[in-house]
């Protein structure tokens, strides 16, 4: 059996984002891909699912939501967070064309990640990779207002555009995270569709993806106890969100006749 | 060379082949029950299931240590009411597979057991399990029902009258106990079709740097390789002590796993935290070499190689 229990971890530095989500940076390393996630373990309060936003070293965005992420929230550089991980399959890049060398080798083809709420968090790490492979990226991140804006500015030094749809308004363009992604889809050429958010986004981005006739990869979420696939809590019609995913791979649908 | 046959009949139901998915692994869902059922079980028993929806434990609930797991998940389940639902769709996705639905249930008290045993039987399961490992509130000192032969007998003649001869009732036993024969020999005197064991073995994981167990429950329960030689004894000690069918449980991952518990006495063998490496299709890989290893030892059928162990 491959044990995996919870490793102790420090909090080495801690970065405010949000109001209400703040990132956290451990002393620990692990070998993992975007996409994956760890379960966070606070002796005395709970256990829950975060995706990891960077695995070397491991880093955190949490936001505030209920006792859990409260209880990290308080937590200050020297705490200790146990974690378990790395758990569930990545997003997966595409093979970059053989012979030709990574940088402008994608064919001028580019990757959009989509964004909402918490998503940004393992698309940060996608869109790390991506660029160190030489993908042109694009990122929509999609908040209710400009304070719930998360991580934009750290998109930007990766060398990614960024776009920034709120529903109020209050920052970049007026409307949905789908709404902007789909005015990118109309002017450029995109390899594969990335997102992460709530799951009326993700039906969106999935429907977006057919329109387009691009393959999409979206990450879902759901309540979870083992992380592995054997108490089956996370079952999404027998799909298992942290076995299975959290990252689902959606081809491209053949046309209707 | 003949392809050996796996099938083997249960309380007089028939299964495609011996490999059960044990309760609470992966049993919360129809359409899981059926990926489960697709990838080779012969029958799969959902989560056990309350009266009323159950919350179960705070987190951390189950672990992956070095020889198994542990888990102390709580009975988490959305009650019998929503259960029956979820149960009517898995049969209709399983009938056609020839796989059979065992449903599990458990309660707090006798009387529990048997509106709860009425209620799930609407669903129209194959077999009915009872859980009788989780404490007995009516005795003062919390014990299961299932280290209790009183207790066990009540919970089993209850539940039998309940089923009024329209499911066979499988009695799962606890581990648990100075004497697991004992328990036995009182269930199947309470009429009960067969028993199921072994449920968990008591257990606990401790972090060093927390100071402290690690499952929110602190202790739990460990299933796996951990506790394979333990099951196959209480299977066999089962065995010498009572006629009824037994599902041997506990442990499971390989063909040789499985073929042992049936030389220990068992008619079926349930397979739970093995699913922890491979995933559903570890059933396929059981089976295949379940298969190789009855041509190898020159067996045709299961069931001649049931209790072969007891000389
Ligand atoms: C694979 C995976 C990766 C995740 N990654 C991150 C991450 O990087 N950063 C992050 O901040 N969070 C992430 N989450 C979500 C995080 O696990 C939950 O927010 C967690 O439940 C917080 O615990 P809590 O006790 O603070 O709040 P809870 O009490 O669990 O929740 C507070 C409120 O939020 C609601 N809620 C909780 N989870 C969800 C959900 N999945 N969908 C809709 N509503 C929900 C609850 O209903 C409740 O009203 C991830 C979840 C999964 C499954
Ligand atoms: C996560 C988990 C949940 C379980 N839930 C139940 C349950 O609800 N009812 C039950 O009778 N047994 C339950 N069990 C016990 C198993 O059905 C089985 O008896 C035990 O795990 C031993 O088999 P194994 O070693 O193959 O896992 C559970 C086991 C695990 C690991
Ligand atoms: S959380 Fe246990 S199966 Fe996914």
């Amino acid at each position: 059996m491959k044990p995996s229990l919870p490793q102790v971890a420090r909090i080495v530095q801690i970065v405010d984002e949000s109001p209400r989500v703040r990132t956290l940076v451990f002393d620990l390393s692990m070998a993992a891909d975007p996409g994956q996630f760890v379960m966070a373990w606070l002796p005395g309060v709970d256990e829950k699912p975060f995706s990891l936003m960077r695995a070397q070293p491991v880093t955190l965005t949490i936001a505030r939501v209920g006792p859990f992420s409260s209880a990290v929230h308080r937590l200050g550089v020297g705490d200790r967070l146990w974690l378990r991980g790395p758990l569930g399959q990545p997003f997966i890049l595409p093979p970059i064309e053989a012979g030709q060398p990574p940088a402008g080798g994608t064919n001028g083809e580019a990757l959009l990640l989509v964004a909402g709420g918490c998503g940004v968090a393992p698309l940060h790490f996608l869109a790390e990779r991506a660029r160190a492979q030489g993908w042109e990226v694009w990122v929509v991140i999609g908040a209710q207002t400009a304070a719930d804006v998360i991580l934009a500015n750290r998109f930007a030094a990766l060398g990614a555009q960024v776009r920034i749809a709120t529903e109020d308004g209050s920052r970049g363009e007026q409307g949905l995270a789908t709404d902007a992604a789909e005015r990118l889809l109309h002017s450029t050429r995109f390899r594969m569709v990335y997102a992460c958010g709530p799951e009326p986004m993700l039906e969106a981005v999935e429907g977006l993806a057919q329109r387009y006739r691009l393959p999409a990869q979206l990450s879902y979420e759901r309540y979870m106890r083992c992380g592995f696939g054997v108490c089956g809590s996370c079952s999404r019609d027998g799909w298992l969100v942290c076995r299975d995913g959290p990252v689902r791979q959606v081809e491209i649908q053949r046309e209707e006749r | 060379m003949t392809l050996a046959d796996l099938g083997v009949s249960l309380c007089g139901i028939h299964l495609p082949n011996p490999l059960i998915l044990a309760s609470g692994i992966l049993g919360t869902e129809a359409k899981l029950m059926a990926r489960v059922a697709r990838a080779g079980a012969g029958a799969v028993t959902a989560k056990s299931c309350s009266l009323l929806p159950r919350r179960g434990h705070p987190n951390p609930t189950v672990l992956a240590w070095e020889h198994g797991l542990i888990n102390a998940v709580g009975l988490a389940n959305p009650g019998v009411e929503a259960e029956v639902k979820e149960l009517r769709q898995a049969r209709a996705l399983l009938q056609p597979l020839g796989t059979a639905l065992i449903a599990s249930i458990f309660a707090d008290t006798v009387e529990h057991f048997a509106q709860v045993a009425a209620l799930v039987i609407e669903a129209g399961p194959d077999l009915l399990e009872v859980n009788i490992s989780c404490p007995n509130v009516h005795d003062e000192f919390g014990t299961p029902f299932a280290a209790d032969r009183g207790a066990a007998a009540e919970v089993t003649a209850a539940v039998k009258e309940a089923a009024a001869g329209r499911v066979p009732v499988l009695i799962k036993l606890s581990p648990n106990v100075s004497d697991i024969a004992a328990i036995a020999r009182a269930v199947e005197a309470a009429e009960a079709d067969g028993i199921s064991a072994i449920n968990t073995v008591t257990g606990m994981v401790i972090d060093l740097h927390a100071r402290r167990p690690i499952l929110a429950n602190r202790s739990g329960g460990l299933s796996g390789p951990a506790i394979h030689p333990l099951a196959v004894r209480c299977v066999y000690d089962i065995y010498e002590a009572v006629r009824l069918p037994i599902v041997g449980i506990g442990g499971v991952s390989s063909g040789r796993d499985a073929i042992e518990m049936i030389m220990a006495g068992a008619t079926a063998v349930g397979i739970g935290s093995a699913v922890y490496e491979e995933g559903p299709e570890v059933f396929g890989r059981i089976l295949r070499e379940m298969a190789d290893l009855m041509a190898e030892l020159g067996y045709e059928r299961v069931e001649q190689m049931r209790g072969v162990a007891h000389w």
